[in-house]
């Protein structure tokens, strides 16, 4: 090994790389850890200082469906379900602006492309209030359509498969016109399925953005039965006293969507761009 | 199959180029047509006209007896091959070539016996399930090939389908897409930068310049009886000498003049020399015209002194890159002919084949 690596010195510095970076790695996963071994705890052990629990609790987690006032079950579900749909709209209608913002012609395109990007530097918070007077007027406070169009837009999303697009030939545009292929069609069948990539970077971040997203649910949603998640999370902390054993287990429940999103994704990515039918 | 008229074809791009210039052309029908120029000639634009990826800004083009100016591409029925191949990258080569037929709701059957012939008539078919990222550069242009002709339309158009592909490939390719011509009896125009492809694969070359077209002939006609000055520099390698000098009169005969060099010219060209005399004009000899057998066995060559600079022996025969002083040229001599770098020598024009260029308008004289 020395001698592959040459010199002392060389190694002294490869050594120490490696460690800093498991201390980087462990200070990320400690949280994480203590989570899952704080959720099979019982809750007077949460306190002391020992990581390890006596006994693990494992019903802690059955538990969690049947604490009286939290519909875990429910709740999760919901989070899923508007989390899938926007996701899907997300990549949906920023794939289709992007195709036409990369890949159609019209007069002021790339203007309005800069105007698009521009709405990206307003905080969120600001579209919120005129965000819900438009909710109230269509009637849509307290369903999901409610929590579910506002976020189907993405100035960020088209901004990413814009970039993406138009690294892709425009040849390949050509050759699909001449044999025969409508827009609709180019973008169906050629433009979108080398957009993978960036489908699928897109996919991980709404899905996460909205997995996670706490505040519009709380403008929404009224109503408990259709709660999300990080909403129901808050009841721990409230309704029964803290629980923190239960909120941790759930909690752990919780992040395992977004952990299979990452993992099946992940491969998808590294299937990778199959570029390669154009000279480049 | 179908001819293919260009008239009065105008191509200003958004910036204000004109890239083509008043272009007509008739491409007969199953003609092998090959447009040729240098870079920038707008050679690519005229295609793209034809194949309607660009609009045409003024003219009117003919496919068989349609006028298809506002015709969208898919209808023109024609078929193209890209330079850069353009083959969609995540289908399959067989679903590269059925795409087209799909998209025109050929029934299944049919879409598989025509991509099967195609894949016969241009030996792709272990290919046929592998992704193009997996062939190489001529096995990715033999698909785009069959891309083209499993669709059989009128006319096909490539622009320069070959220049991605080594030398050897192609020479292969071109064999084989001339081949392919003779197979289809189809339309077919193919452009080119490169006159060698120009000369072996058309049945007549149209060789343009900045968006004007210099002149449509076969390819004999082409180098034997270039219309101007560019034509005959243009095709032909190594490319024809130029001697830029006078014509005097001289005891009733006419004589090339230039400080280094004199050479008597032929007198049935006098007539139509004589207006030329004591102007400028452009002597231009082919270097296989220079010290060939044939100049140095004809009793009345003129012969012009020379210094060698460079030889360049090829094994059939040599290449000399020589100079009077004041000009320079290459001949194409005989490979054993005694020549090293520094001799004098003197070298027989073969005036027959030689040419006579306007020096203003570059046009031919004679
Ligand atoms: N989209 C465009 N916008 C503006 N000018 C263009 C465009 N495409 C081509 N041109 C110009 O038009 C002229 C002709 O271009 P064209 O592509 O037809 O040349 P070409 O003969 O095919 O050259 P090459 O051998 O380099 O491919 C060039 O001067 C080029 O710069
Ligand atoms: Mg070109």
């Amino acid at each position: 090994m020395f001698k592959k690596y040459g010199t002392f010195s060389k190694v002294a510095k490869l050594l120490s790389l490696n460690i800093a970076l498991a201390l980087i790695a462990a200070t990320l996963v400690l949280p994480f850890t203590w989570m899952i071994l704080a959720s099979v705890k019982t809750l007077e052990e949460i306190g002391l200082d020992s990581w390890l629990p006596r006994i693990f609790q494992w019903n802690n987690y059955a538990d969690v469906f049947n604490v009286k006032g939290i519909m875990f079950g429910r709740w999760y579900w919901n989070s899923i379900f508007v989390a899938s749909w926007v996701t899907f709209l997300q990549v949906f209608t920023s794939s289709l602006a992007a195709f036409s913002f990369s890949r159609l012609k019209w007069k002021g395109r790339d203007k309005v492309f800069l105007m698009y990007l521009g709405t990206m530097m307003l905080p969120g918070l600001v579209m919120m209030i005129p965000n819900y007077q438009n909710m109230i007027r269509f009637g849509l406070i307290n369903t999901y359509p409610g929590l579910i169009l506002p976020a189907a837009f993405s100035a960020f999303g088209t901004f990413l498969m814009r970039q993406f697009m138009m690294n892709i030939p425009h040849s390949l545009d050509e050759a699909a016109e001449i044999d025969g292929a409508s827009k609709w069609e180019l973008y169906w069948n050629v433009i979108l399925p080398l957009s993978r990539p960036a489908i699928v970077t897109l996919t991980i971040f709404s899905f996460m953005g909205n997995y996670n997203s706490m505040f519009w649910p709380l403008v929404m949603m009224k109503s408990p039965d259709k709660y999300t998640l990080p909403i129901g999370m808050l009841a721990f902390d409230s309704s029964q006293g803290q629980q923190t054993n239960l909120l941790m287990a759930a909690v752990a429940m919780s992040v395992i969507p977004m952990i299979l999103i990452f993992v099946l994704m992940q491969k998808q990515l590294v299937k990778g761009i199959m570029l390669g039918g154009v000279k480049g | 199959m179908a001819e293919v008229i260009l008239k009065n074809i105008c191509k200003i791009y958004d910036g204000g180029v004109l890239a083509v210039n008043n272009v007509n052309l008739h491409i007969r029908d199953r003609e092998f047509m090959v447009l040729v120029g240098p870079s920038g000639c707008g050679k690519s634009t005229t295609l793209r006209m034809v194949a309607g990826l660009e609009e045409i800004t003024s003219g009117q083009i003919k496919i068989g007896e349609r006028v298809i100016n506002d015709v969208p591409p898919k209808d023109r029925d024609i078929a193209m091959v890209f330079q850069n191949y353009a083959l969609y990258p995540h289908m399959t080569v067989y679903d590269n070539m059925a795409f087209g037929l799909k998209l025109r709701k050929f029934k299944k059957a049919d879409i598989d016996k025509r991509v099967r012939e195609a894949a016969d008539i241009l030996g792709i078919h272990e290919y046929l399930h592998r992704r193009p990222k997996a062939l190489s550069g001529g096995q990715r242009q033999r698909v785009a090939v069959g891309r083209a002709i499993v669709r059989k339309p009128e006319a096909f158009l490539f622009d320069e389908p070959l220049s991605n592909l080594d030398a050897k490939m192609r020479v292969q390719m071109r064999a084989e897409i001339s081949k392919l011509h003779t197979q289809l009896e189809t339309t077919m125009i193919y452009v080119t930068h490169d006159q060698i492809e120009a000369m072996t694969m058309g049945d007549r070359i149209c060789v343009m310049k900045d968006g004007l077209i210099q002149q449509v002939d076969d390819p004999l006609t082409l180098y034997d009886n270039p219309a101007n000055a560019f034509v005959a520099g243009f095709i032909g390698t190594p490319p024809m000498n130029f001697f830029r000098g006078m014509i005097i009169a001289r005891d009733g005969k006419l004589v090339f003049h230039e400080e280094t060099m004199e050479i008597p010219l032929l007198d049935e060209w006098k007539e139509k020399l004589e207006p030329y005399i004591d102007k400028k004009i452009i002597f231009g000899a082919r270097p296989e015209d220079i010290g060939s057998e044939q100049a140095e066995k004809e009793p009345n060559s003129p012969k012009i002194k020379a210094q060698i600079e460079v030889a360049e022996p090829m094994g059939s025969e040599t290449y000399l890159y020589l100079s009077t002083g004041t000009q320079s040229f290459i001949a194409r001599v005989e490979a054993h002919k005694k020549a090293r770098v520094g001799d004098k020598i003197e070298l027989s024009i073969y005036l027959p084949k030689a040419h006579i260029f306007d020096s203003n308008t570059e046009k031919l004289i004679v």
